[in-house]
């Protein structure tokens, strides 16, 4: 039995100014099954780790009430489990067995009901391997899936889902759906934060948005909410069903060749390709995950070297440098060249200051300070990122962080883009502004190169494919 | 790359000792031999953890290849002792411009690379036959050590190999960046900070993304922690102690009778 009550709910975290979440009345009776909705930084999060009893008193300030079974939640931890979207960081223990023990031990279940109780939780989420099965040897998706496992042998009567399909290409996701979708009962109550809803409503029979200054925006079953408040929602960045998105394909033909790929192959993360890259095109790399899809990326990047084949620049890219290959050019000759857009945004943030972080790369290729001002000022009008010119990298939200990124591949105005998954858990809204900015880019005369498992990306943007097989199992 | 994956026979008779049993065995076997200066009772000393070998199931081979660090620094140690010694006593063996090897130094320096095999060999052999999991089990169950610091640890040491990859990532970033250091030494030097700086960061954030989950699963929770894996502490494990003391104390003994004995201190 698990309901909750949200009376007046807000929290702020300590040393914040903003409360992350504020003003919430809900209730979610026993077994319901809720996705809860709202722009990134609505506080979805926050109420989550609230529910867990995850938010220490003096973590914080917390208004109104917050009850899980009529009780604290930080009372009422063996009611909730809660699974995050990073697998890497959920698992504890090098076997899986053992991982998905790790919580029966912590709530002191006796030795001889553990066993029966992990293998059921494996058992629920439909788990292939066994027991004495290395964390480490499972893909993606299946260390999700074991995470999964690992909450449900605790036997939450709330499950609580921040994302969980975040992570995880196409195929891994799929796993962790059809592993909630089995292992729910009529006696969970599910709550599921989730941004591509297509996938996610057929988990969920109730649908509540969080409003982003505070409270509830709508509330109700999936038809209604969407009917009310579908388009709404979409020009928040919510991705609802059935609306589609605008196609941006080349209008003119492809230009002149920047960058050619000739037997290209770095054994054995990436088997033998030749492939060319052109001006006012955009180049969509596809392949299952393991086929070398960012080894290439970073390759056509000048960031690693190949060690069979070659990479050639032409002239109109690398103009004299053209003879050497763009690895073993100077870092600030690259970055006037060949812009790279990393996945995790965060390894690629090396100030303290958003505008500092638009500033660096022209300033490393000498321009003027008058320059590098109005680039900076341009970058951060384009992108949305004036009113955080000041803010810490670091602490932005994960579409401020992405769209910071691909900025300041542009500062430095490169010829060609390679950008390693650019949409990945974007939100709808930061998906069409990175769409629009990358065709605007191509129908300039770039060349763009993108790695990408997102069919919508491929399908709006995309003038020509290359797809990648597994390296083991290319001929 | 450091290895650390267990690499012993399952069946191997002392691979099997309870893993605190092991552990406690190697330090005393180390801790004895620190006390002393002289070459004979690391000598001895390796002698017999090389004999015990095969019990242990770990083949020569197999731990010369993860003793090629200390090798290295064995002969960092004998080249800095035999160039630079203050102490130059003994015969003259070989001179050559303002160096002079005379048998004292030698000997030093002998004695010192003996002893840091010495005192290495028997926590190489530990980690070469023990898995963690059980390790921290044994640790929690038979040392009566903190669960949230022995699984804590363990988790962490998941993410180890992570960093080396980071590493590589956050390089290939800074370049992507158009920050790159040349020739210039300072700024290598700068780079390599601010890299290590990052990748610090990224650390701390993800140890801290992994000690909430760790606790969302109860892992703070105030009720006595159950324990799915049983460590036994039997008499054979009792008798591994045993015998480790017994192997010291004869390498010791062995060296004060022959006279080669030099306290560390005194």
């Amino acid at each position: 039995m698990s309901a909750v009550r949200l009376r007046g709910f807000g929290w702020r975290h300590a040393g914040r100014k903003r409360w992350a979440v504020r003003g919430l009345d809900l209730r979610i009776e026993h077994g319901e099954r809720v996705l809860l909705l709202g722009t990134s930084g609505a506080g979805k999060s926050t109420l989550l780790a609230a529910l867990a009893g995850l938010l220490p008193e003096d973590s914080g300030e917390q208004e109104g009430t917050v009850e899980v079974d009529g009780r604290d939640p930080r009372t009422a931890r063996e009611e909730v489990g809660l699974l995050f979207q990073d697998p890497q960081t959920q698992l504890v223990m090098a076997r899986c067995g053992d991982d998905v023990a790790f919580g029966p031990e912590n709530r002191g279940l006796p030795a001889e009901q553990i066993w029966p109780r992990v293998d059921e939780a494996l058992r629920r989420v439909g788990f292939r391997y066994g027991r004495d099965r290395s964390t480490a040897a499972l893909s993606g998706g299946e260390q999700q899936r074991l995470a999964l496992a690992g909450v449900l042998a605790l036997r939450p009567s709330l499950l609580l889902l921040d994302e969980p399909t975040a992570n995880l290409d196409p195929a891994g996701a799929a796993l962790i759906r059809d592993a909630v979708a089995t292992a729910l009962d009529a006696d969970t109550t599910l709550l599921l934060v989730e941004h591509r809803l297509a996938e996610a409503l057929p988990l969920v029979d109730r649908v509540v948005v969080l409003a982003p200054g505070g409270g509830v925006q709508a509330d109700g079953t999936p038809q209604a909410v969407f009917a009310a408040h579908g388009e709404a929602l979409a020009a928040e960045g919510v991705w609802v069903p059935g609306c589609p998105t605008p196609l941006r394909r080349a209008t003119t033909a492809a230009g002149t060749e920047l960058l050619a790929a000739d037997d290209l192959a770095l054994p054995p993360r990436l088997a033998s390709i030749s492939l060319t890259v052109r001006a006012g095109e955009a180049l969509a790399v596809q392949g299952p995950n393991g086929a070398g899809k960012s080894t290439l990326a970073l390759l056509l990047g000048g960031l690693l070297a190949p060690r069979a084949g070659r990479i050639t620049a032409t002239a109109e890219l690398a103009g004299a440098d053209a003879r050497t290959p763009p690895h073993r050019w100077r870092a600030p000759a690259l970055v006037g060249r060949i812009g790279s857009v990393f996945q995790d945004p965060e390894h690629q943030f090396v100030t303290t200051t958003v505008a500092d972080e638009l500033a660096l790369g022209p300033r490393r290729t000498g321009r003027t300070e008058a320059q590098v001002r109005a680039t900076v000022d341009a970058l951060l009008d384009r992108l949305r990122l004036t009113a955080l010119a000041e803010a810490n990298p670091y602490t932005l939200s994960g579409g401020e962080a992405r769209r910071l990124s691909v900025a300041t591949a542009l500062a430095t105005a490169p010829r060609l883009l390679v950008c390693d998954e650019p949409t990945f858990g974007q939100d709808r809204r930061t998906w069409q502004e990175l769409v629009e900015l990358f065709a605007e880019l191509r129908d300039d005369g770039h060349g763009l190169v993108t790695v990408t498992h997102d069919p919508e990306f491929v399908a709006a943007l995309a003038d020509r494919q290359v797809r990648l097989d597994h390296p083991l199992s290319a001929p | 790359m450091i290895n650390l994956e267990p690499v012993t026979r399952p069946d191997a008779p002392l691979a099997r000792r309870n893993p605190v049993a092991k552990l406690a065995a190697a330090l005393l076997c180390s801790f004895i031999l620190i006390a002393t200066l002289d070459p004979v009772t690391p000598a001895i000393a390796i002698a017999f953890e090389l004999a015990l070998l095969p019990l242990f199931g770990v083949r020569l081979r197999v731990l010369a290849r993860r003793a090629m660090p200390l090798l290295f620094s064995a002969v960092g140690v004998l080249v800095t002792l035999v160039l630079f010694a203050a102490e130059r006593s003994g015969r003259i063996l070989a001179e050559a411009g303002p160096f002079l090897i005379t048998s004292g130094v030698l000997i030093t320096a002998l004695g010192l690379v003996l002893r840091m095999f010495a005192v290495a060999l028997p926590g190489l052999i530990v980690v070469a036959t023990t898995d963690p999991t059980d390790l921290a089990d044994a640790l929690v169950q038979n040392a009566k050590l903190p669960a949230r610091f022995a699984y804590g640890a363990l988790a962490a040491f998941r993410l180890v190999p992570l960093l080396a990859q980071e590493w590589q990532m956050i390089s290939m970033a800074r370049r992507a960046r158009g920050v790159d250091a040349g020739r210039n030494p300072l700024a290598r030097l700068r780079l390599f900070g601010s890299t290590a700086f990052t990748l610090l960061v990224g650390a701390i954030r993800r140890g801290t993304r992994l000690a909430v989950a760790m606790d969302a699963r109860g892992f703070d929770a105030m009720t006595p922690r159950s324990m799915a894996r049983r460590q036994h502490f039997g008499r054979a494990d009792g008798l591994l102690i045993a015998g480790a003391a017994v192997l010291a104390g004869t390498a010791l003994t062995v060296s004060i009778a022959v006279g080669a004995f030099r306290p560390l201190i005194g």
